[in-house]
């Protein structure tokens, strides 16, 4: 488009691309405003049922739908204070580099087939890795307030996040090793078809693996029960104390980005991504959406961006349903969760998942009746092969590397 | 002042372009607050912005696979890390230590040595060869650079070098990779032996004194 | 040495930022009496050392095939990246450990040693 807009109406070439970059990433923007938007009145909802209240009734009519509105106007009306010891300027710019953390994951994470910022080859390990990014946001935050209680917030913060790193990666790989590739999109449309193909039931190891993904995701994102960060019955409210206004929105802004992010990355990873438990799509336009072109492709992708935003959506639901439901760990309880109960389970099924790839059992897909599944097998040019045919390597080794759907593949390809 | 700049020939600006000069132009902003500020605690907070845009950097030369390692291992766990340390011992007399005006000559003399050596080899390496033989080559590289930066998949043969099966441009690395693994871990213990090393040794003098009185 | 600003990025713009930030990370070791604030001159200059071995390994930045590194420029830096979160770690522990022992990260201290 960006070439189009060069070549046929001449515009200037730099003008373009920052144009197109400003639209894309508006586009995101919209996203996460509009989510924590919607997830703070949610939030109040379900936090108002699970507690046996009604919410917010008031503003915007019989449900409340425009608390949000409200709030944001009063955060806006608020002192922007500053304590007299802060850091000014770590102080100021510690709830945007949060913010530009949560931002930034959203430039790899596809919504639909192709409908992606930026489609990188690594995209999986792109968004874990820039979501990471947002505890320096809380660690500056903590430190620059020159309170103690930011301090001890930001500390346990820090420790938090960088423990569950290693279950949170460990479960990641899990998916990415059966579909051989780190390319969201790939990943997704690998799973098509019904709901058995999804790597959610792929084999019993992965079903525990989402689980584990699901408490380590709850962990890295600071939500209850491991919200110590800003634990307030301790810590009056952790990082945050100091805050006030548009800058602890912020705060809260990456918060609800980061947890509609890890549920989007889950229902890629784990529950299908954009295809349904059932291929409707598939069965009106007769092709799996990435193989459709033109009016076909935008419906089907429609249709994928609708389920996948729902999976989310859902997942940040169950997100504030645990909130409400379970109490605060303690610090030494939640490293002990981390170290003592995740690494390991993730780590037992990291193998138990290479040694039923690597026996070639049945996956999901396999044991129920199989039907016409778009894109489980990848047309060749979408893949990348990571061996010829005539390679060199002996092949009892190369099944260890790589998945059964390449293995599928190329059975097709050779045959 | 940039754009302007290239407006006289303007196919040549492209996409790669600006990203580049934006994220280049970061790496080193960055990089010269590292050394001028006195703070330690922004030193670490320029140091990370630093790092990420050099990841940029790495994601624009193709390598996508190194320039998000840098951002996991780089910037999401070594500076997390320093970042500890500094706030475990940033006490006011230690966070602005004062540096004493001989060492900045000094430096400042090395630092421009070594710029005065490294940047014309830059030139000299950077630049196509002057010769008429590689005319052809010249266009080739600059009909490639001046196209959208494309993602070229490198992480399954950065894997299969990882693990020893040399491919068309890379060798196998099983050797150095196993090294490497073994040196982590060694680290890893060595560095949590250190660091609690002495807390021990207090308990002990402790629970040793009050058994003595 | 104007031209960079009107030719398509090269390599040559590439080893330039690398060795500004090998030059800031060399002045900052020098300079900084801090003893983290060395730990992080060292990384940058990692970094920009980094920063050429994959401009060097990137085949679109460099077409002659004399200078090429390929995919070794990236896996070397790879392992770069690796064994540096290794040294920070440990150098990270010696100063910790410093920092008990003496009260101070004053690297212009710890002068035990000395003969």
């Amino acid at each position: 488009m960006s070439q189009y807009l060069i070549s046929h109406w001449g515009w200037y070439p730099p003008l373009v691309y920052m144009l197109m970059a400003m639209l894309a990433a508006s586009l995101v923007l919209l996203v996460i405003a509009g989510g924590s938007v919607l997830f703070i009145w949610m939030e109040r909802k379900v936090a108002g049922r699970i507690q046996d209240r009604l919410g917010p009734t008031r503003v915007g009519g019989k449900f409340g739908w425009l608390q949000t509105i409200a709030d944001g106007i009063k955060l806006l009306s608020k002192e922007d204070l500053r304590p007299e010891g802060a850091d000014a300027m770590l102080f100021r710019i510690a709830p945007y580099v949060a913010f530009c953390a949560s931002y930034g994951s959203f430039i790899a994470l596809p919504f639909a087939t192709g409908w992606v910022g930026l489609d990188i080859n690594v995209a999986v390990f792109f968004v874990v890795a820039v979501l990471g990014l947002e505890v320096f946001g809380v660690i500056l935050a903590g430190y620059a307030s020159a309170s103690k209680w930011s301090l001890f917030g930001a500390m346990r913060e820090a420790a938090q996040v960088i423990s569950y790193e290693v279950p949170l990666g460990l479960c990641i790989v899990i998916p990415v090793m059966i579909a051989g590739t780190m390319d969201l999109t790939k990943i997704g449309n690998l799973q098509s078809g019904w709901f058995t193909n999804w790597y959610l039931f792929h084999d019993p190891f992965t079903f525990i693996t989402f689980f584990v993904y699901y408490t380590c995701a709850l962990a890295s994102v600071n939500r209850a029960p491991f919200d110590l960060a800003e634990a307030e019955s301790e810590l009056v409210a952790g990082f945050h104390t100091e805050y006030s206004g548009l800058r602890w929105s912020f705060f809260f802004m990456a918060e609800y980005g980061s947890m509609f992010l890890v549920s989007a990355l889950g229902s890629v990873l784990f529950l299908g991504g954009w295809n349904g438990p059932v291929p409707v799509a598939a069965w009106i336009f007769g092709e799996h959406a990435s193989q459709l072109s033109g009016v076909a492709f935008v419906l089907a992708n429609v249709l994928g961006l609708m389920t996948f935003i729902l999976k989310a959506v859902l997942g940040v639901t169950v997100m504030m349903w645990i909130r409400w439901t379970l109490p605060r760990l303690r610090i030494d309880q939640v490293i002990t969760t981390c170290w003592k109960y995740c690494t390991p389970i993730a780590a037992v099924m990291f193998v138990g998942v290479i040694s039923w790839q690597l026996m070639g059992l049945p996956s999901g897909g396999d044991v129920l009746p199989h039907h016409e599944q778009g894109l489980r097998r990848l047309p060749g040019s979408l893949r990348e092969r990571p061996f010829e045919a005539g390679d060199a390597v002996p092949a009892a080794n190369s099944v260890g590397f790589e998945s059964e759907h390449a293995d599928r593949e190329r059975g097709q390809a050779d045959g | 002042m940039r754009t302007g700049n290239g407006g006289r020939r303007m196919g040549e600006i492209n996409g790669h372009t600006v990203l580049f000069l934006f994220f280049g132009i970061l790496a080193c902003l960055f990089s010269l607050a590292v050394v001028f500020s006195a703070n330690v605690v922004r030193m670490a907070f320029y140091l990370i912005l630093a790092l990420a845009a050099t990841s940029g950097l790495h994601f624009l030369a193709g390598a996508d696979f190194v320039g998000t390692m840098q951002l996991v291992l780089y910037v999401g766990g070594t500076l997390v890390l320093l970042v500890f340390g500094v706030m475990l011992t940033a006490q006011n007399p230690f966070i602005s230590l004062r540096t004493a005006g001989g060492d900045w000559i000094v430096a400042a003399l090395v630092g421009g040595i070594l710029l005065v050596i490294l940047v014309p080899v830059a030139f000299q390496i950077g630049l196509p060869p002057q010769d008429a033989g590689d005319i052809e080559g010249l266009t080739q590289r600059e009909a490639v650079a001046s196209s959208e930066p494309v993602s070229v998949p490198t992480a399954t043969r950065i894997g299969l070098g990882l693990l020893g099966v040399p491919g068309d441009d890379v060798s196998g690395y099983l050797l150095p990779f196993e090294i490497i693994s073994i040196h982590l871990l060694v680290v890893l213990v060595g560095a949590a032996y250190l660091a609690r090393a002495k807390r021990k040794v207090v308990v002990r003098q402790e629970s040793q004194n009050s058994a003595g009185s | 040495m104007f031209d960079l600003l009107t030719q398509p990025v090269g390599l040559t713009h590439y080893l330039i930022v690398g060795a500004v930030m090998f030059v800031a990370g060399a002045v900052c070791m020098a300079t900084k009496r801090n003893a983290l604030g060395v730990l992080m001159g060292i990384e940058l200059v990692l970094n920009g050392a980094n920063l050429n071995f994959v401009a060097f390994g990137s085949n679109f930045l460099e077409r002659n095939p004399a200078y090429q590194l390929g995919l070794d420029g990236q896996i070397i830096s790879l392992f770069v990246i690796v064994l540096a979160a290794a040294e920070a770690a440990v150098a990270l522990a010696i100063v910790l450990n410093f920092y008990n022992n003496h009260s101070t990260v004053d690297v212009d201290r710890a002068d035990e040693l000395k003969g």
